[in-house]
């Protein structure tokens, strides 16, 4: 059982760092981008401008934000 | 699938395999100088073997049972994820406001550490546990995220056996180079290989979330081409843009660092 745990936390703490690590903005973005291309699925135009847009802003916002950082 | 996506597919394979495995190449090289081939060879192979089971046992099971539009957008938001990470770091490295990658300083620096942990003369030919497991640890984390990049492109494609194929291809080229160089290869350009391939991987991302949710792509296929041609023009501005102005406070970072993390 204590086996068991152990690898569930560092599968768990594989994937955390895998996909949030020092960047949960980009990861909260990817979630956002998401739900938009489910909400826009039927208004094509909408959503191939809106998409590209927000992985845009959201790429520069968290660039700008590794800027401050330093 | 057109021939657009699967040359792209392939080039974004192709470079992400190659960055990971110069990285492990220096790890391996350094663990083969300074504890003995045999061990480093051994690990390293051992992990290769570890890494395409992985591909097997995770690729083949989501192609044949998960939906491809449910697998679309979850992969899809990997693959963002991960260019976006690729990209924003690449993009600070070139910008001058992140140490790049060095893999001589990391050669060095590994291999005084291997030969401080040994105790008395280490044989060339005799099994070494410690030599072994640096190896082996070394090519299964940087290989960790290429096994990723294969499964996400292969799946969502349905071409797994390609994806795997052309990173196996980047991982024999990255071997034999080293082995007639007979050493790590610090000239490879791994920074501007890490922007092309998180252009393409946040490309890709963003089609398969899109085709995935039911958004229709002008162009359908060819539409990646074009969102590659809008991240590529976004990240030059935004590293030219940075090379101008600098960090926000303080002098610029150092040029190289010794960084031995998988990414």
């Amino acid at each position: 059982m204590n086996n068991i745990g152990r690898a569930a936390r560092v599968f768990g703490s594989f994937w955390w760092d895998f996909l949030v690590g020092d960047t949960p903005e980009l990861f909260i973005a990817a979630l956002l981008i998401i739900v938009v291309a489910l909400l826009l699925r039927h208004d094509h135009v909408l959503a191939v401008i809106v998409l590209p847009v927000m992985a845009v802003l959201s790429l520069m916002a968290s660039v700008l934000h590794g800027r401050n950082k330093r | 699938m057109s021939a657009t996506s699967t040359t792209v597919l392939l080039l974004a394979v192709f470079g992400a395999s190659t960055v990971e495995m110069v990285e492990a190449l220096t790890i391996v090289v350094a663990v083969g100088v300074s504890r003995g081939w045999r061990s480093a060879l051994e690990g390293a192979a051992a992990a290769v073997v570890l890494l395409a089971v992985l591909v097997a046992a995770v690729g083949v099971p989501l192609i044949h049972y998960v939906p491809i539009d449910a697998l679309r957008v979850v992969i899809g938001g990997l693959l963002l994820v991960l260019g976006m990470s690729w990209l924003r770091k690449a993009v600070l490295r070139a910008g001058g406001l992140k140490p790049l990658h060095d893999e001589d300083a990391i050669f060095a620096a590994t291999s005084e550490e291997l030969r401080q942990g040994a105790i008395g003369a280490v044989s060339t030919r005799r099994r070494d546990g410690m030599g072994f497991a640096v190896a082996f640890k070394g090519v299964f984390l940087e290989g960790t995220e290429v096994v990723l990049i294969v499964v996400s492109l292969g799946a969502s494609q349905h071409r797994l056996g390609l994806a795997a194929g052309a990173a196996a291809a980047a991982a024999v080229l990255v071997a034999l180079v080293g082995a007639l160089v007979a050493r790590q290869l610090s000239a490879v350009p791994e920074n501007t290989i890490k922007l092309g391939v998180g252009v393409m991987l946040t490309s890709f991302g963003l089609f398969w979330v899109g085709e995935g949710a039911g958004v229709h792509w002008p162009g359908s296929d060819l539409a990646i081409v074009v969102i590659i041609g809008i991240f590529a023009l976004f990240t030059l501005g935004l590293v030219t843009w940075l090379r101008r102005v600098g960090p926000r406070s303080g002098p610029s970072a150092p040029r190289v660092a010794v960084e031995r993390t998988a990414e």
